[in-house]
């Protein structure tokens, strides 16, 4: 069986080309999907294919912001005790149809429980039909969502274990894009469930038509789309591209409008480039160094902010980023409500550091420094960084070896709690909210998993926790605002750095967002002539 | 003959068996657990991990694993994608064409420019052509192919805009698979235009996969010929006064064809070696990318499968070069 055959080609080709003239957006993508169901995965590159085009959510990020507001659901209410969440969804949703099926109804209650169940309930047909259900699994949805209910056919109520403000911005969140149950049920039926995966049916602004592997994805405008006005373009087409240079010849050649991930080194040219505009964003991550605050001398906070003071971070910024990040002071990026613009960043004074580990009476340290082996945006070259910081730690003392494992070890080894020195890591965030980065990273609970520094600090953990649970986003933000300064002061972390994102695309692309959750997003863009 | 192609046959049972358990081993020694790569820089609770573990059958000895493994190789089938849950077999097949039309593509031309300039070289033995040639050659052998598709690129498709940048197809033509080489289905298509658009595409990467096994043709070619050059038997063709084209094309070459045979042959490996890098730069859907990504993403049968198929086509090929021999050499087949 060939993913390719889709649609009839008659059909398909009649979807595509549309008539005459036909305004067809090539996206000139930087890898392939792994498949079209999004809650399977945890890529970026897979949600542009499936979760951004081809799929809604209840609710929904505004692009190039971390603002919620509806999608599917019109309306939603919160119960007093913050633990029941009734979504009221929007009427006359159509999903899309192929040649296997066509919907003979809109969207209602069951897709929605249908999207949840297959992912929490083993017993459901889809539980196991592939892959498994990572970010609905580390976002601690099984734990969090008790039942869920069907109301009336329209209203969907949500009950929660406990109060979760960041519940909404989590169903905004890739994994919760809506499926069709009665699709899901015809293909059970027809003994293809897998198709769900490979064919996908959703609600969203364009129609899934085809997809060659590893070589073009192609889509049609969904012409029943709910949003009046979108998408803006009748065809989009991702030609996969997995190089970065050739991704720029292509887009200067005009075989594609808009391109991800240039080169840092290629920035330059491609501003100075008439035929190329380069739009840019700061990117909603950290780069930071985490050290191993259980262990001797790292458990001394005075010792921590002395190399953190040893860190010249602009020199990282200028030789790792080569300009396209800027310094982090905080552990959340700038760009993301209740970051604390009061807070000071640890200055850079080798001298003083010095001074502060003599009298703390660390001398002859010797350390590893962890350099991950692979590129992030919140760290291009890990390995560069860590020679920098190298040479830094050096001039106060400090002897460092850099260590370095494959990723999966890397990952694995450095969660350790008994795990030596200091990691090179980072986060870009999954939902635009503070919890995301503060408690994913730092709490308590998350020591010997994604908490590196192994950081358990009772204040900022109670300050963090009590703001999950608190219904207003000004109430949250005073606490987590109140938690960066303790951060600050504990310096589990040196935050080095906040990326910056370049997005090239041609002269002629109108209304493309730079959206700061990293996704890439096209209903709203349209070509000039 | 048919005697001489069972005991070639023969000799596949062993190999096959040990490229099946190298190709288990191969990924399973590579440090780092599929499931931890999985989940990234989020992690996951040990409760999760341990009915992961369980689910992907990892929790059974070794041994057992292979047994399920070979058991399913005997029967045709290699497993489903840890990924995309589709079976091995199909993501192979579906790509393999893409690889396999560049390859030929890559060979041919190799074949058509590296023999008769090592003909020549060695006819012309020590003069500029030689020297020009064979230093040639040297550069075309130790170019960084990713280097090397990066200039082509530029100049002929930044600067000059003569070739596509890369992919298969423009995207302007639609239509579906049927065999999977582009070169027959865009004919078949019936679409104006489509066949020409595969075409370009294909220079570029023909041109770079082509490259190394030219220079090692073109190398072996000359070095076989030299040496046939000084027997005495065209000593005595010459002596005959038999026409110096007719000396070198049919007494020399088709002697000094066995070894070159053999690299062109071998030269099947090195281009699916450098398959990986020229698909991954040209955006070329076949089975190198595919592989890399795969070992990226620790997806155990992916691997392993499309290791045993690779080595299965690589042995195929051997095989042929083989029973080439005996075309060539009728000694050889009479052993």
């Amino acid at each position: 069986m060939k993913i390719r055959h889709i649609l009839a080609p008659g059909i398909a080709l009649a979807l595509f080309a549309g008539t005459a003239g036909a305004q067809t957006l090539v996206y000139c993508s930087e890898g392939s999907p792994e498949g079209f169901d999004p809650a399977l995965y945890t890529a970026g590159t897979t949600f542009d294919a499936s979760s951004h085009t081809v799929y809604n959510q209840l609710v929904e990020f505004v692009t190039g912001t971390t603002e919620v507001v509806p999608g599917l659901a019109e309306s939603w209410e919160v119960s007093e005790d913050g633990t029941s969440y009734t979504f009221t969804l929007r009427p006359g949703v159509q999903f899309h149809s192929n040649d296997q099926f066509t919907p003979t109804r809109e969207l209602n209650a069951d897709d929605v429980i249908f999207t949840f169940e297959r992912q929490m309930d083993a017993e459901n047909p889809y539980h196991e039909y592939a892959g498994s259900w990572e970010y609905f699994n580390s976002m601690s949805m099984p734990d969090l969502i008790e039942t869920i209910e069907k109301v009336d056919d329209m209203t969907v109520r949500f009950n929660l274990s406990r109060p979760e403000a960041p519940f909404i911005a989590n169903l905004a969140m890739d994994f919760a894009s809506i499926m069709s149950k009665e699709y899901a049920d015809a293909m059970v039926e027809a003994g293809t469930p897998e198709a769900l995966n490979q064919r996908p049916i959703g609600t969203g602004p364009f129609q899934f038509v085809d997809y060659q592997t590893d070589a073009v994805i192609r889509y049609a405008a969904n012409e029943n789309y709910w949003e009046e006005g979108l998408p803006k373009v009748e065809n989009l087409v991702f030609a996969i591209t997995p190089d970065a240079s050739v991704r720029y010849q292509r887009l200067q050649a005009g075989e594609c409008h808009v391109m991800p991930y240039p080169n840092p080194a290629d920035v330059a040219a491609m501003q100075e480039n008439p035929d190329i505009e380069v739009l840019e964003q700061e990117g909603l991550n950290v780069g930071y160094l985490a050290y191993n605050t259980q262990m001797e001398p790292f458990d001394n906070p005075r010792v921590r902010q002395a190399l953190n003071m040893a860190i010249d971070k602009q020199a990282i910024i200028d030789v790792v980023f080569q300009g396209s990040g800027q310094i982090a002071k905080n552990p959340i990026p700038p760009t993301m409500w209740s970051y604390n613009e009061a807070v000071e960043d640890d200055p850079y004074d080798p001298e003083q550091a010095r001074q502060i580990l003599e009298e703390e009476g660390v001398t002859d340290l010797a350390m590893n420094i962890w350099a991950m082996p692979v590129q992030r945006p919140y760290n291009p070259n890990a390995r560069r960084m860590a020679e920098l910081i190298q040479e830094d730690f050096s001039e106060i003392g400090v002897d460092v070896d850099i260590v370095s494992y494959e990723w999966g070890e890397y990952l694995e080894r450095s969660s350790d709690v008994d795990r030596d020195g200091a990691v090179l890591l980072g986060w870009t965030g999954d939902n635009g909210d503070p919890d995301n980065f503060l408690a994913v990273l730092l709490s308590c609970d998350a020591v010997g998993g994604a908490n590196r520094a192994q950081w358990c600090h009772e204040p900022f953990d109670e300050l963090v926790m009590e703001a999950k649970t608190l219904p207003t986003q000004e109430e949250r933000a005073a606490l987590y605002e109140e938690a960066q300064v303790v951060f600050k002061e504990q310096a589990p972390w040196a935050t080095i750095a906040h990326s910056v994102v370049f997005m090239p695309v041609r002269p002629e692309v109108e209304g493309y967002k730079v959206h700061p959750l990293g996704g890439h997003i096209f209903d709203e863009v349209s070509l000039s002539q | 003959m048919l005697r001489y192609i069972l005991a070639r046959l023969i000799t596949f049972v062993p190999t096959f068996v040990g490229v099946t358990l190298i190709s288990f081993a191969f990924i399973r020694v590579l440090p780092g657990d599929p499931i931890i790569v999985m989940a990234g820089e989020r992690g996951m609770t040990q409760e999760r991990y341990d009915e992961l573990v369980q689910r992907f059958g990892f929790d059974q000895p070794l041994y057992l694993q292979f047994w399920d493994y070979l058991t399913g190789v005997v029967q045709g089938d290699l497993g489903r994608s840890f990924i995309t849950n589709r079976p091995v077999w199909d993501e192979f097949f579906t790509l393999f064409p893409a690889t396999l039309e560049l390859s030929i593509c890559a060979i041919i031309f190799a074949t058509l420019i590296g023999l008769p300039a090592g003909v020549i070289a060695a006819v012309y033995r020590g003069k500029f052509f030689d020297r020009a040639l064979m230093s040639t050659a040297l550069v075309g052998y130790s170019m960084p192919i990713f280097w090397w598709a990066l200039l082509l690129i530029i100049v002929f498709s930044g600067n000059l805009g003569w070739t596509p940048v890369s992919g298969r197809m423009s995207l302007m033509y639609f239509f579906d698979d049927v065999t999977g080489f582009m070169l027959i289905d865009s004919l078949l298509s019936g679409q104006a235009g489509a066949f020409t658009s595969a075409v370009q595409h294909l220079i570029l990467p023909t041109i770079v996969l082509g490259t190394i096994p030219l220079a090692v043709i073109a190398r072996q070619t000359r070095s076989a010929m030299l040496e046939v050059l000084s027997e005495d038997y065209i000593r005595t063709a010459r002596a005959k006064g038999l026409r110096p084209a007719r000396v070198n094309g049919l007494h020399a070459l088709r002697n000094a064809m066995i070894p070159v045979v053999t690299v062109i042959g071998l030269s099947v490996g090195t281009l699916l070696a450098g398959a990986i890098l020229t698909e991954t730069i040209f955006s070329w859907p076949g089975i190198g990318k595919w592989m890399v990504d795969s070992i990226f993403r620790r997806d155990y049968p992916v691997v392993q499968g499309g290791l045993l198929l690779i080595a299965l086509m690589v042995m195929i090929v051997n095989l042929t070069v083989d029973l080439l021999y005996g075309l060539i050499n009728p000694k050889i087949r009479k052993r």
